[in-house]
């Protein structure tokens, strides 16, 4: 039942004191006309209309989420105890610096790891999101151009294995779109790539590992064909946590790039947000970055903010989404030198190992040693049985197990992209893969059964082409006419 | 799947039914098949000017969306409004819901007839 | 050195006997050695737990809290019920990815759908969508709804957060969009600068209610000045204030936008806050990010799925209406759980009572030497002029534990923009003014230094 359903008329829990003050009243022709329709509750209606919501919830906490490229890993609590901390929470954005050091040290301290970990010179965290960043480091490629007076680049090369954001971030960014096929192996091919490069291509998208799971091994070729024509390279950092300590962006040709912190640095992913993409770029590209870098005053030791000369300006409020920022610190402060690396390599080790036990049988799309992901291709079994890709998920969901990122990448047909994680276990993997197996086996038996799963979950499936025809996007009370 | 005689047909899959310099598009109906139940559709606007094999309309089902391609370069007389509402009248009926009428017509591209598009439908087929 | 990796030793070999290698290392045999990083990162070592969490508390320590606020001008200082953080701690919430698998997600829908009402409640609005990021990029986003035939240029009031004006001329770098600014007549938007500037090639005006100066704008006029040259207006409000004040739909409207920290969301340093955005039917389609729609199951049970994805970038790619894939939902759903709280008439009163206090802050400040300089009604910010140097009135505050209001810059030099909450008692807004008119006094004494 909807929260506007509940309650009743006149019941209200008071959380302030009466008015203290004389009352101003509101002007006659500013005071709203319609009367604020919205439910009148106890706490105690409150608190158990969302733990009803909670428990209608599948989270990291209630099961594997094996969910290709989006690293529901498992995150540490003790992120979400540094974010709790009154002494950050209760700071005020535009407080004078002097009381704010703690929160700037935060801000500083982080850039400087993930400057580290990336080999960019300097980071930018006021992007909110991986796709946000993605159109932030776009920007600071139109700036770049722009600066040296070269008006006549306005592609941006995006392979077609890319996450949508990619081409959606570059046309945001006012650049035409050219889409280049990958080649069989499921990586960039050398010639397509030199063919689409010439003196009107600004720059290069890429995830590396790749969509499918693969680290594109030709990949110094690759940024140094885009160098070549006097494009710029962008890292996109989506698939950063299978090689965080290994493989550094800024050693292998990327200009600038972002990264997520929410996926690779431990915030959950609060049911699609909050995160945090920092952008990240090589020394000549700093001049652009927007929003205010944190710098330390040399006489007074004070950190302080400051704006580049040639910012693009800002890409959102104040400082970007600064307890993530916190939460990331944390995590990186408890991994460590030692720490980071090996969660990129128990990433890789938990996919190949799941691989190898799922090989035999689903088909792989690319049969060889993965990264943190791989993806399976169910067309065979789908033309042999009718059950699709989407079937085996909904399967997955009477086993209480997420099901993987289902139709991506494009370029594979009936698509089931899996990323394990570093932080789940050898037990749950094993049970995870007996699962799949049984559900092969059922799609071989009866293909019914399968089409109309789930069994067991809260609703079956959705009629997702009614909603879609005819949307009803909020509640509305009884006899309003709906919309 | 049913392909009018009286009709032509592009390899885009949109129909046309010509009547002198002005003209009917819609959607084949194995067009409608392979999108699937469709949700809605992006139609130009009345004035708007369109060029044989470029895009002028886009259609989407729930997870997809596909480009319309116009068999003929023209003028948009007419759209079929009563879609905006009621999309699913194009897999109901593909070829009495035309997305929109053109006039002045002055170029056309390759168009085949019921039997060469049949052809051509069945070619794609085993290809896949 | 903490770990969350639960492999042992034994379980690694077994593993990696599976897939038929000897060691972790062969597993990255497919990237060039010379690619690889050298001899390891350049950290710190790791850390356990407690080590790391004492190392944090000493950071937060470093800033100071403050208990009383009179600073807003995009964050604000509202009273958070204590069930707000209790629900949005929960960990299925907390650790659920976006709603892609409905029939496992019913209740982060449901809470999106139930946050969309709130929100079109609100702002008056038919449709909201699941949230942007933070109120600023609302703003920018909405200006690209508007993007028309011939239509490439976005009006920006003067009187808008400083905030909202740069992220909406970042967007249209990229976009390409002209952006020009109506500078502000005092403290609100120059309705006659405003029709000049109009044409037919406005996409739209972006004007906030109220405005950034904390006025209520005559924007019922503003309406009807911009949809005469054909154009759209895009409002940013603020949610709280919104529940006494004209909607945004009320004012004429075409989108409703603002920055959603007020409903439950802490200071925060600046984020995570929340962008609302919602708009008319006709537009719905214009809307960027997620939208939660009604529906039935295949036993006719009701349930909520993401709807109208087809606008969205992993189907339209290039041609999508934004690129945003994370949003804030956790806000959203803060901005639901506090909203539920309140009720109606809770934070109706929480923005009744922010406005008077205001008012009553505005009244002992001129009687300490600072006068308002508003000129017309305004809700519970207001700018003043300083007697004497603004940093020296807040440095006297500071010492008495107060957060002043904020020096303004630009054409406002040498004024301050005050704001109040419902958190401030009389007391402590008398004290303050006391505390400010001491300053304006003898600003040095007032420091605590020595005159």
């Amino acid at each position: 039942m909807l929260i506007f359903d509940k309650g009743t008329k006149g019941r209200r829990t008071e959380y302030i004191p009466a008015c203290d003050v004389p009352v101003t009243e509101l002007p006659e022709g500013d005071r709203r006309i319609a009367p604020l329709c919205m439910p009148e509750l106890s706490e105690n209606d409150v608190s158990r209309h969302y733990s009803e919501l909670e428990r209608k919830t599948h989270g990291v906490n209630d099961g594997f989420y094996p969910l290709g490229s989006c690293t529901m890993k498992y995150n540490p609590k003790a992120a979400d105890a540094a974010a709790a901390m009154e002494g950050f929470t209760s700071i005020h954005p535009l407080a004078p610096k002097e009381d704010v050091q703690g929160c700037l040290e935060v801000l500083s301290t982080a850039e400087k790891y993930l400057c580290e970990i990336t080999g960019m010179s300097r980071f930018t965290l006021q992007p909110a999101a991986g796709a946000h960043g993605e159109f932030t480091g776009l920007l600071l490629i139109k700036a770049y151009h722009r600066a040296r007076g070269d008006m006549k680049r306005t592609k941006i090369i995006v392979p077609d294995s890319a996450h949508g954001t990619n081409p959606a971030s570059a046309a945001m960014a006012g650049f035409e779109v050219v889409n280049i096929a990958s080649g069989p192996d499921g990586c960039i091919d050398l010639d397509t790539l030199r063919a689409a490069c010439d003196d009107t291509v600004a720059g290069l998208m890429l995830t590396n590992p790749n969509t499918v799971g693969l680290f594109d091994k030709n990949i110094a070729q690759v940024t140094g064909i885009v160098h070549a024509c006097g494009g710029l390279c962008y890292y996109d950092g989506a698939n950063l946590n299978a090689v965080i300590g290994i493989v550094r962006p800024g050693d292998i040709g990327f200009d600038c790039m972002h990264l997520n912190l929410h996926k690779t640095f431990a915030t959950p992913h609060g049911g699609g947000g909050p995160g945090s993409g920092p952008v990240g770029c090589r020394a000549d590209l700093v001049r652009f970055l927007p929003g205010q870098v944190v710098d330390r005053d040399a006489q007074t030791g004070l950190l302080s903010f400051s704006k580049e000369p040639d910012s693009i300006g800002d890409m959102r409020s104040f400082y970007g989404n600064f307890l993530i920022v916190v939460r990331a610190l944390t995590y990186i402060t408890i991994l460590g030198r030692q720490g980071i690396p090996q969660a990129s390599s128990h990433a890789v080790l938990n996919a190949n190992y799941m691989m190898a036990c799922l090989k035999d049988t689903y088909h792989m799309a690319y049969d060889e040693t993965c990264m943190h992901e791989f993806v399976m291709s169910l067309e065979d079994l789908k033309d042999k049985t009718g059950i699709s890709a989407l079937d085996i998920a909904k399967g997955l969901l009477d086993a209480g197990i997420h099901p993987p990122t289902m139709y991506f990448p494009l370029i594979v047909h009936e698509a089931l992209m899996i990323e394990p994680c570093e932080t789940e276990s050898k037990e749950t993997i094993d049970q995870a893969v007996e699962v799949l197996k049984a559900l092969k086996d059922e799609a071989l038996k009866d293909p019914e059964d399968l089409k109309s799963a789930p069994h067991h979950t809260p609703v079956t499936r959705l009629d997702e082409v009614n909603a879609a025809r005819h949307p009803k996007l909020r509640w509305s009370a009884p006899g309003d006419s709906a919309m | 799947m049913k392909t009018p005689e009286e009709l032509k047909y592009t390899k885009s899959h949109e129909w046309i039914r010509i009547d002198g310099d002005s003209a009917e598009i819609g959607l084949t109906d194995y067009a409608q098949s392979e999108l699937g139940d469709l949700v809605f559709v992006n139609l130009p606007e009345e004035g708007d000017a369109v060029t044989a094999g470029k895009t002028f309309a886009d259609v989407e089902s729930v997870k997809t969306v596909s480009d319309v391609f116009s068999p003929v370069t023209a003028v948009v007389a007419e759209v079929n409004s009563e879609l905006a509402d009621a999309p699913e009248k194009i897999n109901e009926d593909p070829y009495g819901a035309w997305l929109v009428k053109v006039s002045g017509i002055t170029g056309t591209e390759e168009l085949m007839s019921a039997a060469e598009y049949e052809a051509f439908v069945a070619s794609e087929k085993a290809e896949h | 050195m903490g770990s969350y990796i639960p492999a042992t030793g034994e379980q690694e070999q077994e593993m990696l006997g599976k897939i038929g290698v000897s060691r972790i290392e062969d597993l990255f045999a497919g990237i060039p050695a010379e690619l690889k990083v050298k001899g390891g990162l350049d950290l710190p070592d790791g850390v356990s737990e407690m080590e790391a969490l004492r190392g944090m508390r000493s950071l937060a320590d470093r800033n100071r809290i403050y208990r009383k606020i009179f600073r807003g001008a995009g964050a604000y200082d509202h009273y958070i019920p204590a069930i707000v953080s209790e629900v949005i701690s929960k960990e299925s919430f907390l650790t659920a990815y976006t709603p892609y698998q409905a029939e496992i997600s019913q209740g982060v829908l449901q809470s999106i759908f139930e946050y969309q009402t709130y929100i079109c409640e609100l702002t008056g609005m038919d449709v909201s969508n699941a949230c942007v990021y933070d109120g600023a990029e609302a703003a920018a986003e909405a200006a690209a709804m508007c993007r028309d035939r011939g239509r490439t240029k976005v009006l920006v009031s003067g009187a808008v957060s400083p905030y909202i004006l740069s992220v909406v001329k970042t967007y249209c770098f990229g976009s390409g969009c002209e952006v020009e600014e109506i500078p502000a007549e005092g403290t609100a938007t120059d309705v006659g600068a405003l029709q000049k500037k109009l044409g037919p090639d406005t996409m739209c005006l972006i004007m906030a209610q109220p405005n950034y100066f904390g006025t209520i704008e005559d924007a019922a006029a503003i309406a009807e000045a911009v949809h005469a040259a054909g154009a759209k207006l895009v409002m940013s409000v603020d949610p709280v204030a919104a529940a006494v004040l004209r909607s945004a739909a009320e004012y004429g409207a075409d989108i409703a936008v603002g920055e959603g920290q007020p409903l439950g969301m802490p200071l925060s340093f600046g984020g995570p806050y929340l962008g609302f955005m919602a708009t008319k039917q006709a537009f719905m389609r214009r809307l960027p990010g997620r939208i939660v729609g009604e529906t039935k199951d295949r036993d006719g049970k009701t349930g909520y799925v993401l709807t109208l994805q087809a606008r969205e970038q992993h189907i339209r790619r290039e041609k999508a209406s934004s690129n945003i894939c994370s949003n804030e939902a956790l806000c959203a759903l803060c901005a639901g759980v506090y909203l539920s709280a309140m009720g109606p008439q809770g934070i109706a009163d929480a923005a009744q009572q922010s406005m008077s206090k205001a008012h009553y802050l505005s009244e002992k400040l001129a009687e300490a030497g600072f006068h308002t300089l508003n000129g017309r009604a305004f809700f519970n910010e207001f700018v003043t002029d300083s007697p004497v140097a603004p940093a020296s009135v807040m440095r006297a505050l500071s010492a008495k534990g107060i957060l002043g209001g904020l020096p303004l810059g630009g054409a406002h030099k040498g004024e301050i923009l005050w704001c109040a909450t419902e958190k401030n008692t009389k007391a402590d807004i008398e004290e303050a003014a006391e505390a400010a008119g001491a300053a304006a006094k003898d600003p040095a004494a007032a420091e605590g230094k020595e005159a």
